[in-house]
C-alpha cells in the first residue's frame, strides 16, 4: 500500500493522472489503521492508581461499532484516489465528521462493556489508538474543509454541529463509565468552581489588560518616540517565564497585605488570585499594545485627512474612522491574548489562584492521568473555542469596500 | 572589540549578574536573614544553583536542538514539490497546536511516559516544534520567486539551491522561530520541576510547598535571568546574521 507514497515519485508531484490524489487523507487513514492494529483503543486498570492494560478496538468495542466505523472509514479510501471535485470534498467532510463522532461513541461503548465485566474499582480510560484515531479524523475533517475553501465561519459552524452531536452522546450517558468522567462525577461542584474561577481569571486579566493596554497603544501610536522603550519593556516582561513572574510577585504583594490589612481583607495577598491576575495582565499587555499600534498605524492617513476635511472632531475620527478600520487587527490581538491567558492561568494554580490548573497539578502529584485530563482537556477546549470563535467573529466583520 | 563597547554591552552585564547570582547566592544570606527572620534556611540547599542551571540547560538544549533539526526539516519538506500537498495541513496542525497550553502538553506527557526528565524533554520538543515549523515555512516561502529562478538559471541543483540560497535567506526568520521556541522551553522546563525534572524551577516549587519565600525568590530571579540572557543572546545573534547577510 505504501508503494503509492514511496514507489511512484510522480504521484506526489502535483500532476497525478492516477494514484493517490489526496496524500494527506491517505496518510491519515494509514496512520489510523496502523494505530488501531498495533495499539490499545482503551486501557483497563484494576483501580485508579495502577497502570492499565491496553485492549484493542475489535475486542473492546464489539462488532456493531467496528462495523459502523468500517462503514464510515471504508468509503474514505477510494476518496483518496478521486479527482479533485467539490462533491468529493463535501463527502469527505461528512464522512470525517461522522468518523470523529463514531470514534467517540465507540470509546463510550467500549468503556461500558469493559467496566461491566471488571470490578467496581476498575478504570477504563482512552488508549493511544483512540487518541490517534480521533486526531486523524479531526485532521481529515480540517483537510476536507480546506479543500472546500471553507473560512472560519464555516469551520465554527461545523464545530458547533460536532459539539452538539458529542453533547447529545454525553447527555445519553455514553461516556459515563469512562474514568475521566468518573473523576468528574466525584467532584462536580469542585469542577464547576474551578472552571468558573479559570474563566474569571482570564476575563479579569484580559479586561484589565484592555483597560491599560488600549490607551497605552493609542498613546504610543500618536507618539512614535515612546514605542521603542515601551516595547522593550513589554518584550522583557513577555520573556520572563510565567512561573518566575508569579513567584516574583508573591513577596511584594504579601508585604503590601501586611502593611495594609484592609487590602488583605479584600483578598489581596502574596498567594491567590491577586498575583496571578497581575502577572496575567503584564503578559496580556504586549499583544494588546502591539496590535493596537499596528492597527492604528495601518489606517491610511489620507482617510483621516478626509475625515478631518468633512469636519469631524478628533474624538469622532477615532470612533467612526480609526477604530472601525483597525478592528480586524484589534480582534486578532484579542484572540492571541485570550488564548495565551487561558494557558498561563493553568500555571497560576501553583500559587493558589485556583482554576483548572488545580486538577492538573493535583493529578501530577498523585500520578493520576484522569485528574490531569480533567484539568487539561477543558483548558485546551476553552483555548480552541476562543481561537475559533474570535476567528469567526473577525471574518464576520463587515468587509470594507476597498478590499 | 574596543573596551568601551564591551563595557556598554547590556548582554555582558546581565550575563555577569546571572553568573554572579548562580555562583554567589550565599553572599545574600545576611540580607535574606534580615528580610525573612522566621524562615530557616534562607538559601536553597538541596542542590547547588550551578548544578540546577546545568540540568535546566541540558533539558532546554536537548529538546530545542531536536526541535530545530526536525522543525526545519519539516518546513523544508512541505515547501518542496513532493511535500506541497501537506503544506496546508501542517500549517493547520501547527496553528492549532499552538493554542494548546504548553503546561497541558507537559502534564499529559507525564503519565504516559513517566516522571522525570524524559517527559519534560519530549513535551518541550513537541511544543517547541510548532514555532520553528511555522517560521521555517514563512521564511522559506518568503524567498522571492525571482531569486529562486535566478538560482535555477545559474544551474544550481535543488539541493544546492536549498543550502546556498533559500536557507541563508530564510535564516533570520527561522532564527526568530527558534528564539520563541527556546524562550517557551525555558519556562516550561521550569514547570517540569513539578514532575521531577531538576531545573532552576525546583527551588520555586520546593519553596511554595514548604512555604519558604526566599527559595521562591531565588528560583524565580534565576529563571527570569536565564530567559532574559538567552533572549538577549538570540537578539545579538540575529543582528550578526543580518549584518552578515547585508555585507555578504
Amino acid at each position: 500500500m505504501t508503494a503509492f507514497l514511496t514507489g511512484a515519485p510522480g504521484v506526489l508531484r502535483g500532476h497525478p493522472r492516477s494514484g493517490v490524489r489526496e496524500p494527506v487523507l491517505f496518510t491519515l487513514l494509514l496512520t489510523a489503521l496502523t494505530a488501531t492494529v498495533f495499539l490499545g483503543f482503551v486501557s483497563v486498570a484494576p483501580n485508579r492508581l495502577l497502570s492499565g492494560r491496553p485492549v484493542p478496538l475489535w475486542v473492546a468495542a464489539g462488532t456493531g461499532y467496528c462495523g459502523a466505523l468500517a462503514a464510515i472509514v471504508g468509503p474514505l479510501v477510494p476518496l483518496c484516489f478521486a479527482p479533485p471535485r467539490q462533491r468529493w470534498a463535501v463527502l469527505t467532510v461528512g464522512l470525517a465528521a461522522s468518523w470523529l463522532v463514531a470514534t467517540l461513541a465507540a470509546l463510550g461503548a467500549a468503556a461500558q462493556a469493559l467496566a461491566a465485566g471488571a470490578g467496581p474499582a476498575a478504570r477504563v480510560s482512552a488508549g493511544a489508538a483512540f487518541w490517534i484515531m480521533a486526531g486523524c479524523s479531526a485532521f481529515a475533517l480540517a483537510d476536507g474543509l480546506r479543500r472546500l475553501r471553507a473560512g472560519p465561519v464555516a469551520a465554527a459552524a461545523v464545530a458547533l454541529v460536532l459539539g452538539g452531536a458529542i453533547g447529545a452522546l454525553a447527555a445519553r450517558g455514553t461516556f459515563a463509565t469512562l474514568s475521566v468522567v468518573q473523576e468528574y462525577s466525584s467532584r462536580q461542584a469542585l469542577f464547576a468552581a474551578a472552571l468558573t474561577r479559570h474563566i474569571a481569571l482570564v476575563a479579569g486579566a484580559v479586561g484589565l489588560g484592555l483597560v491599560i493596554g488600549l490607551p497605552l497603544g493609542l498613546g504610543a501610536s500618536r507618539r512614535p518616540r515612546l514605542q521603542g522603550p515601551l516595547f522593550a519593556l513589554l518584550n522583557l516582561l513577555q520573556t520572563v517565564p510565567s512561573i518566575a513572574l508569579f513567584g516574583l510577585l508573591i513577596w511584594p504583594l504579601a508585604a503590601l497585605a501586611r502593611a495594609a490589612p484592609r487590602l488583605a481583607a479584600w483578598g489581596i495577598g502574596g498567594i491567590g488570585p491577586a498575583p496571578a491576575v497581575i502577572a496575567l495582565v503584564l503578559y496580556a499587555l504586549l499583544p494588546i499594545v502591539r496590535n493596537t499600534v499596528a492597527g492604528l498605524s495601518g489606517v491610511d492617513p489620507a482617510v483621516v485627512d478626509a475625515a478631518r476635511g468633512v469636519g469631524l472632531t478628533r474624538a469622532q475620527i477615532f470612533r467612526r474612522v480609526e477604530l472601525p478600520l483597525s478592528l480586524p487587527i484589534l480582534i486578532a490581538g484579542l484572540r492571541i491574548v485570550i488564548v495565551q491567558t487561558i494557558g498561563l492561568a493553568v500555571v497560576a494554580a501553583l500559587i493558589g489562584a485556583g482554576g483548572l490548573g488545580t486538577f492538573v497539578f493535583e493529578g501530577l502529584g498523585q500520578d493520576a492521568l484522569d485528574l490531569v485530563l480533567l484539568g487539561a482537556l477543558p483548558a485546551i477546549a476553552l483555548a480552541l473555542a476562543a481561537d475559533l470563535g474570535l476567528r469567526a467573529m473577525a471574518a464576520l466583520l463587515p468587509q470594507r469596500a476597498d478590499r | 572589540m574596543p573596551v568601551r563597547r564591551v563595557l556598554a554591552d547590556p548582554l555582558m552585564w546581565v550575563g555577569l549578574l546571572f553568573a554572579g547570582l548562580l555562583l554567589g547566592m550565599n553572599e545574600f544570606r545576611p540580607v535574606l536573614r534580615w528580610a525573612f527572620p522566621q524562615t530557616v534556611p534562607v538559601i536553597y540547599d538541596r542542590a547547588s544553583f550551578p548544578m540546577l542551571f546545568l540540568a535546566h540547560l541540558a533539558l532546554v538544549a536537548t529538546a530545542s536542538a531536536a526541535a530545530a533539526t526536525v522543525g526545519v526539516a519539516l518546513a523544508v519538506f512541505v515547501t518542496r514539490p513532493a511535500g506541497a500537498p501537506f503544506r496546508v495541513t501542517v500549517g493547520t496542525l501547527v496553528a492549532i497546536g499552538q493554542t494548546f497550553p504548553p503546561v497541558a502538553v507537559l502534564a499529559i506527557a507525564v503519565p504516559l511516559i513517566g516522571f522525570g526528565a524524559r517527559p519534560t524533554i519530549i513535551a518541550l520538543f513537541l511544543y517547541g516544534l510548532l514555532p520553528i515549523v511555522e517560521n521555517g515555512i514563512a521564511g522559506l516561502e518568503g524567498v522571492p520567486a525571482d531569486v529562486r529562478e535566478a538560482a535555477d538559471g545559474m544551474g544550481l541543483s535543488a539541493v544546492q539551491r536549498l543550502f546556498a540560497v533559500e536557507l541563508p535567506l530564510a535564516a533570520s526568520v527561522i532564527l526568530a522561530g527558534i528564539r520563541i521556541s527556546v524562550t517557551i522551553a525555558i519556562g516550561t522546563a521550569a514547570i517540569g520541576s513539578t514532575v521531577g525534572a531538576l531545573s532552576l524551577g525546583t527551588p520555586i516549587f520546593d519553596g511554595l510547598v514548604a512555604d519558604n519565600l526566599p527559595f521562591v525568590i531565588e528560583g524565580a530571579v534565576l529563571v527570569a535571568l536565564f530567559a532574559i540572557v538567552t533572549d538577549m543572546g538570540f537578539a545579538r545573534l540575529d543582528r550578526r546574521l543580518r549584518r552578515h547577510a547585508v555585507a555578504g
